[in-house]
């Protein structure tokens, strides 16, 4: 996806990259660093909760581009919900549109290792969306 | 899910009875891995409560457009706060990891601004220890976004 939007600089500098589609959404990889550890050997919470917005953020980014939709749009509030520790090795994610409406977006991210089947955690965001 | 056993060797040696301090916590935990990519420093501690700092960087940033964080760098400040206040009430380490966490943001943290993250541990079980979690510019009274969250006690008191 040549038009899709570069990644915020905290997405940078922790190098996560948009490296395919999954189920037509965006997927951000994260490759394992001491910048993301927690406790030793384990991914920091943190760090898998901004893999998760990053992911939300491109999956809003992207619908919206593909509908010719213009509206920008502001995180209200996410809820994180950790379910397996994360280990030393790359981290996937990728967020689905629950529901796009005239004022707010559902929205709900993924984050895996190894099989997208057991996730290591799951956001839910919404978003306000402003259009001109 | 996780291994007590890989508890921060420093923290390990705050289990047991009034053993926890926050201030000599934060430096085994907010200078290694997530924390120490972050900046946290040790703000502040009282009775039920933990609250640590970090300073504006460029990397740090969400939206380039206006300079403002990225909003897990808040979640991340948020949850060490949170899981430290749960350490302080207890006076001693034990194992533990984030259950789930929730975060409203009130108003965007501007570009430069040091952002203090304050965490409440307002209840304790045996398992549980239930949080809630406000980060601000300085002014407690100022949020910038207020969290609420659980962890869960994993493994057996190490020590």
């Amino acid at each position: 996806m040549s038009s899709e939007r570069t990644l915020p600089p905290y997405a940078g500098a922790l190098n996560m990259t948009i490296d395919g589609l999954h189920d037509g959404a965006p997927r951000i990889a994260m490759p394992f660093d001491n910048r993301v550890q927690g406790r030793p050997g384990f991914l920091h919470g943190g760090a898998i909760s901004g893999l998760l917005e990053m992911a939300a953020v491109a999956a809003l980014s992207h619908a919206l581009r593909e509908t010719g939709d213009t509206a920008r749009f502001k995180q209200v509030n996410v809820t994180v919900d950790f379910m397996r520790g994360g280990t030393m090795q790359t981290s996937y994610a990728a967020g689905t549109i629950t529901r796009m409406g005239r004022t707010m977006a559902n929205v709900e991210a993924r984050a895996w290792q190894d099989d997208p089947d057991k996730p290591m955690a799951m956001a839910y965001l919404h978003y306000l969306l402003r259009r001109a | 899910m996780a291994d007590p056993n890989s508890a921060l060797p420093g923290l390990r040696e705050m289990s047991g009875g009034n053993n926890f301090d926050p201030r000599l916590a934060i430096q085994f935990m907010g200078k290694a891995g997530h924390g120490g990519f972050l900046g946290m420093e040790y703000s502040g501690h009282g009775e039920d409560w933990a609250e640590l700092m970090l300073d504006w960087r460029a990397e740090l940033v969400g939206d380039p457009e206006t300079g403002v964080l990225a909003s897990a760098v808040i979640i991340s400040l948020l949850d060490n706060a949170t899981s430290m206040s749960i350490w302080t009430k207890l006076g001693e380490f034990r194992p533990q990891v984030t259950m789930d966490l929730r975060l409203d943001y009130l108003r965007p943290s501007p570009k430069g601004a040091r952002v203090y993250g304050r965490g409440i541990c307002y209840h304790l079980t045996h398992s549980i220890g239930f949080v809630r979690g406000i980060a601000h510019n300085g002014d407690l009274d100022d949020p910038l976004a207020h969290a609420s969250g659980t962890f869960i006690r994993v493994g057996d008191r190490v020590g």
